[in-house]
This record gives structure tokens, C-alpha cells and sequence, in this order.
């Protein structure tokens, strides 16, 4: 048995997270917990009824996201977590119902799902983490993983162009479209509290690495690599990544 | 028990088809909340509701496929709603995975299928009751749920009520497994006075947020309910759960709970042993058949009793869970149990196994497409009489 003192240091968070359920599935150099934090900083930051807040996730590491919240978590079935927040917010037009799911769960198996929301401007925040590839299976290429890379199902290198999120979302109607990466973590808080408090279809993607399953078998370093190439892709004044056909990280080389 | 909202129901004396007397049975149920995708024969069942619920506060949304309507409806219940989804064998089929869905998370709501002909596109336009085995096996893993079949426009009113109420006191997927015909047939249906409709209410959460588990089984195994927004921060998920609600994946969590799924209904046997018999006793033949293919063979009958044959007609209502102790104790007593069906033989596997070689069991397949020609029946009661 341990013995070691219990610590007086208390997470600033803790508030909205179920402390029962830490520690997280995640791997060292992971940047969901990063997003998670930012979201939960943007969640007291904006003095939304919490209990009036629902968080609704697919399948997937980042579908676990909703189970860590202390909020009403719904953990459903794979690519369906925007149909069942659909349902959730009509028959309770009070709930602020957020959609917490990575980027295979919510633009591959439930891509279909995610444009007719954004098309029929369902009141819902949709926050896709995109860390490039299918992790929780093991590190299968997905609609977002950057074409040539290597994943377990494209040993040879994936042949086909990765999906652009924001443009996809822009064209079907949403509202609010944002992009970020895991390193900008105050913009990201910012962005989402600004989300948070407005109506309609909102959609945040934010890149995030996966060390253990992406970035490991594409030569691309750790987690603090990819911090740093989240860093140096930032492209114009306002220090936002770029938003052309490919991501803020870096892609291994340029197919068009 | 408590009584329907007058304003859901449509009081009085109507001629209208099973489809649309579906529609007022959920409407008066308290189903205010819908969702669905458009397929034939079922349709009318949702563009009277998309007329109907907006009038009573109520919303129908027609998602971007079945996938979608399937666990729209669930969002809907865990708001604290009612709610039901519409379908045929095509969407049936895509909404496996949200059955199995509500079997696990144990959320109370109706799937309605209008069954045509298939496998696949099938016939569209035409009868069949090919997804008798679909209903009770069709989702991935072990669950148990109920599926009640209607055979007049009239039940579909009061079976779709039923079917609620059932829902809704075991937290189950309830699937009202009507056809192409009985959907498609219009007759007289008379819908009572609302004070006269019982509804069994939402097994709430009767301990605060704290203390309250929200799968925490009662006397008879059913868990309350606690929603979203009620200050309960639920936390609902397809994986294997403990009592709070949280994943816990291992051999004796899945014992647990999976055996308690099953034994809520099975406890409830003689509740859901619903049947409607007439000249079973003393019969040496019973014709055991649901929905459309139930009145079919009333004409069988008729044409056998003229013949002088003793022949009498168990109508199962709710098929699944089967009514097992019943088969049991008829099989002795008869030479023969003839089971019409609009498909190959579907549920007369279950019929043959609980007779257990006590009498004949005689399967009359229909591939569907039309109903049985009452001749065929009459043949296979004539072959059972022997």
C-alpha cells in the first residue's frame, strides 16, 4: 500500500469533473484532456446553468469525454452522438446540449448526421477533436487522416485526401465554425465560451495529437512535437492556423 | 396508473386505416415527441403525426435516416418525454443497433414496424410478417424485449397504448409489429374517452440527486428514471454499467446486469402472456397465427367447422416473450397446432420447441406479398386432424 500524504492541491476544474472517474483512458502526450480542459474552463468562465448542461458523445477516446464531465453524460452509440442531442434538445428546449467526439465518430461513420445538423441549424455545440486517425482501435485511417499517411489499414500510406471539417461544416449552414489545436489552449477556452453562449449550430474542431497512434508511426515525434508544430503552422496575424485544404499539423507532403 | 391527456385524444367514432388509428394510440399514450425517415407502408403513421403533434405541444422531426430517428427518439426519452419512431423492413434493419441501444440503457420507447415484403427492398407495397425473429434477435448481443402484433385498425389504437404502457413499466424497447395490410385497412375505430385511457406514468427518481442511482433495479427489477436537467448528472451508456451508470467491463458486471435485463420480463410471464383463444377448448386442432394472418384463418375455420372438424384459434397478441406455459399446457390436448405465417416459419420454431413433441406442429410458410389463401390453412388442419 502507499503511503503517500494526501496533497491539499485541488485540480481548478474539479468542479465539472467527475473526480470518480479520473484518471482518463488517455496516453501521455494525448491532447484531449488538454481540449477537456479548456472546455471546462470555458464552462465556469461563462456561468451556464450546469445543470442544465448536457454532454453527448459517440465511440471512440474522445467519446469518453462525456463521461469525465459533471454534467448529464451521454455516452451513445458509434457516429450517432448528433442525432441523439438532437432529440435531447428538441424535447427540452432548456438544455444547453453539447456534442464532445473525436473526428473519426462525428465526420466518418457520422458525417452524414453532422451536415444535416449544421444544414438544419440544429441549437447544438458540436466539439470535434481531430487527432488524424481511429485510436481507440488502434490507429486505423479515418476521413481526417492527411492522405500518404501511414495507419494500420494504409501501410502503404493512405491514398485518398483527408475531409477539410471547417469548410465541410461553413458549406452546410453552420453558424459558428472554429479550429484550433491542442497547443492553443486560451483561444481555445475563449472560443468555446464564446459558442457556448450563442444559439444555433456551432462547431469547433480542434487538431490534437496522438502520439502513441499517429504521430509515432508518421515519424512525427511526440506530443511536444506536435506542440511545436501546431506553433510554427500558424499562418496568419491572428495566430490562427491555416484553413486550407489541409491541417495546421504538419503533413508529411503536399498532394495538390 | 394515470389517465390520458384529453388533449392528445381524438374521442368518438372514426373509419380510418391502421396507420393512422396507430398514430392517435400514441398520441393518446402521451407520446408528444417523434421522430422518424420516410418508407412505405408505414408512412401515414408520421405525416399524421408531423399534422397532429405540433397541435397538442408537441414536435416530429424526420431525421436524415433511420440510424438517426432511432436514437433521436432515445434523446427524447432521456429529456423526460415520450417518444416513438416509425418504420419497415429496410429502416427496421438500420435501426438494429439503436434497439439494442435502448435494451441496454434501458429506455423506455416504441418502434413501430409496418412490415412489407423482403429480404431487402422486397415488396414495398405489400404485406409480411418477415420480421417476427428481426424483433426479438435482430440488434447485436443478448436482450430481451416485447413485441405486441395487431390485427384490426382497432388494436392498432389500443395495442400502440398498450405497447407504451409496457414501455414504459419495464424500461424496454417495445416493438408493435404491425403489416402492410392491417396498416393499410381501414375500418371503424372507436377511441375512448380520455379518462377511460390508463397510462402507466415514467418510473421516475423517487430519492434525490446524492442518493439516487439510476440503475439501481426495484422490487420487480426495473430501475427509475432520472433525465437530463434534472439535476441527477446522469450518466447513461451502451457499455456494461454498474448501478451508478458507469462502464465497468468485466465477466460478473455483465452476469449482472444482462441476467437482470432478461429476468425483468421473464419474471412477467403471465403479464405478457397476452392472447385472444376462441374454441381452444375441447379443440383437435388450434391455429395458432397473429396479426392479419389471424383473421385469415378465422375463414379456415369457418370452412372447417362446416366440415365438422373441431378446430379453434389461439391469437397471440404479444408474441414475443412467447407465451411458453401456455403452448405447454394446450400441446397435450390437442392432435395438432397449425401455425400460419407470412413468412417461411418464423415463429413456429418457437411454437414446435414448447409443444416439445406432444402433438403435430404444422407450419403453413407464405413468402408474403398477400395474405394465405384460407384453402391452404384448411389444408393443413385437415392434415393435423388425422
Amino acid at each position: 500500500m502507499s503511503t503517500t500524504p494526501e496533497l491539499a492541491i485541488l485540480n481548478p476544474v474539479e468542479e465539472v469533473l467527475r473526480k470518480d472517474r479520473i484518471p482518463t483512458i488517455w496516453c501521455p502526450g494525448c491532447g484531449i484532456g488538454t481540449t477537456v480542459n479548456s472546455f471546462a474552463y470555458a464552462l465556469m468562465g461563462t456561468g451556464i446553468d450546469l445543470k442544465k448542461t448536457a454532454i453527448v458523445s459517440g465511440i471512440g477516446c474522445s467519446g469518453r469525454v462525456s463521461g469525465y464531465m459533471a454534467l448529464d453524460s451521454f455516452h451513445t452509440t458509434h457516429g450517432r452522438a448528433i442525432p441523439f442531442a438532437t432529440g435531447l434538445k428538441l424535447a427540452n428546449p432548456e438544455l444547453n446540449v453539447i456534442v464532445y467526439s473525436g473526428d473519426g465518430d462525428l465526420t466518418s461513420i457520422g458525417g452524414n448526421h453532422l451536415v444535416h445538423a449544421a444544414r438544419r441549424n440544429m441549437d447544438l455545440l458540436v466539439v470535434c477533436v481531430n487527432n488524424m486517425i481511429y485510436a481507440m482501435t488502434g490507429g486505423q485511417a479515418a476521413a481526417t487522416t492527411p492522405g500518404n499517411s501511414m495507419s494500420t489499414t494504409t501501410p502503404y500510406g493512405s491514398f485518398e485526401p483527408e475531409i477539410c471539417l471547417p469548410q465541410l461544416v461553413d458549406a452546410c449552414g453552420a453558424v459558428f465554425v472554429a479550429r484550433w489545436t491542442a497547443f492553443h489552449v486560451k483561444q481555445l477556452e475563449r472560443t468555446m465560451a464564446k459558442a457556448l453562449k450563442k444559439k444555433g449550430f456551432r462547431f469547433i474542431e480542434v487538431v490534437t495529437p496522438c502520439p502513441t497512434l499517429y504521430q509515432r508511426r508518421n515519424n512525427m515525434g511526440d506530443g511536444l512535437a506536435a506542440m511545436m508544430d501546431y506553433k510554427n503552422s500558424q499562418q496568419d496575424q491572428e495566430r490562427r492556423p491555416h484553413l486550407r485544404s489541409g491541417h495546421g499539423a504538419r503533413r508529411r507532403y503536399h498532394r495538390r | 396508473m394515470t389517465h390520458a391527456d384529453p388533449r392528445c385524444v381524438l374521442t368518438g367514432t372514426h373509419f380510418i386505416n391502421g396507420d393512422a388509428a396507430c398514430c392517435e394510440g400514441a398520441l393518446a399514450a402521451g407520446a408528444r415527441f417523434a421522430a422518424g425517415y420516410p418508407i412505405t407502408p408505414s408512412t401515414e403513421v408520421v405525416e399524421r403525426f408531423a399534422s397532429r403533434a405540433p397541435t397538442v405541444g408537441g414536435i416530429f422531426i424526420q431525421m436524415e435516416d433511420e440510424l438517426a430517428a432511432s436514437i433521436a427518439l432515445q434523446g427524447m426519452v432521456w429529456a423526460g418525454q415520450k417518444s416513438f419512431t416509425v418504420t419497415s423492413g429496410p429502416g427496421y434493419s438500420l435501426m438494429m443497433e439503436h434497439i439494442g441501444l435502448a435494451a441496454m440503457t434501458e429506455t423506455p420507447c416504441v418502434f413501430v414496424n409496418v412490415q412489407r415484403g423482403g429480404p431487402s427492398t422486397g415488396l414495398p407495397t405489400l404485406p409480411a410478417q418477415g420480421d417476427m425473429m428481426q424483433a426479438r434477435f435482430g440488434s447485436h448481443g443478448d436482450y430481451s424485449t416485447i413485441s405486441l402484433v395487431p390485427s384490426t385498425p382497432q388494436e392498432c389504437f389500443d395495442l400502440t397504448v398498450t405497447a407504451f404502457n409496457l414501455a414504459e413499466q419495464f424500461r424496454v424497447p417495445v416493438m408493435f409489429m404491425m403489416d402492410e395490410c392491417v396498416g393499410h385497412m381501414t375500418e371503424k375505430v372507436v377511441i375512448p374517452e380520455a379518462s377511460e385511457i390508463e397510462l402507466y406514468p415514467r418510473r421516475r427518481a423517487s430519492k434525490p440527486p446524492g442518493e439516487f442511482l439510476l440503475f439501481e433495479p426495484g422490487p420487480d427489477l426495473v430501475p427509475e428514471m432520472a433525465h437530463a436537467g434534472e439535476g441527477y448528472n446522469v450518466y447513461v451508456t451502451g457499455l456494461t454499467h454498474d448501478n451508478r451508470g458507469y462502464p465497468l467491463m468485466n465477466p460478473k458486471m455483465q452476469r449482472e446486469l444482462i441476467t437482470r435485463q432478461f429476468e425483468k420480463i421473464s419474471r412477467a410471464a403471465d403479464q405478457l402472456t397476452i392472447v385472444e383463444s376462441e374454441g381452444v377448448e375441447g379443440a383437435d386442432v388450434v391455429i395458432v397465427a397473429y396479426g392479419i394472418t389471424a383473421r385469415v384463418s378465422r375463414r379456415a375455420i369457418q370452412m372447417a367447422r362446416d366440415k365438422g372438424l373441431k378446430v379453434g384459434l389461439l391469437r397471440l397478441i404479444c408474441v414475443w416473450p412467447f407465451p411458453e406455459k401456455l403452448i405447454r399446457e394446450l400441446a397435450p390436448k390437442v392432435k395438432a397446432l397449425v401455425m400460419p405465417e407470412l413468412n417461411m416459419g418464423q415463429v413456429v420454431i418457437e411454437l414446435e420447441r414448447c409443444a416439445g413433441g406432444k402433438c403435430k406442429v404444422i407450419s403453413v410458410p407464405h413468402p408474403g406479398g398477400t395474405v394465405h389463401k384460407p384453402a391452404d390453412i384448411l389444408e393443413a388442419i385437415e392434415r393435423g386432424a388425422q
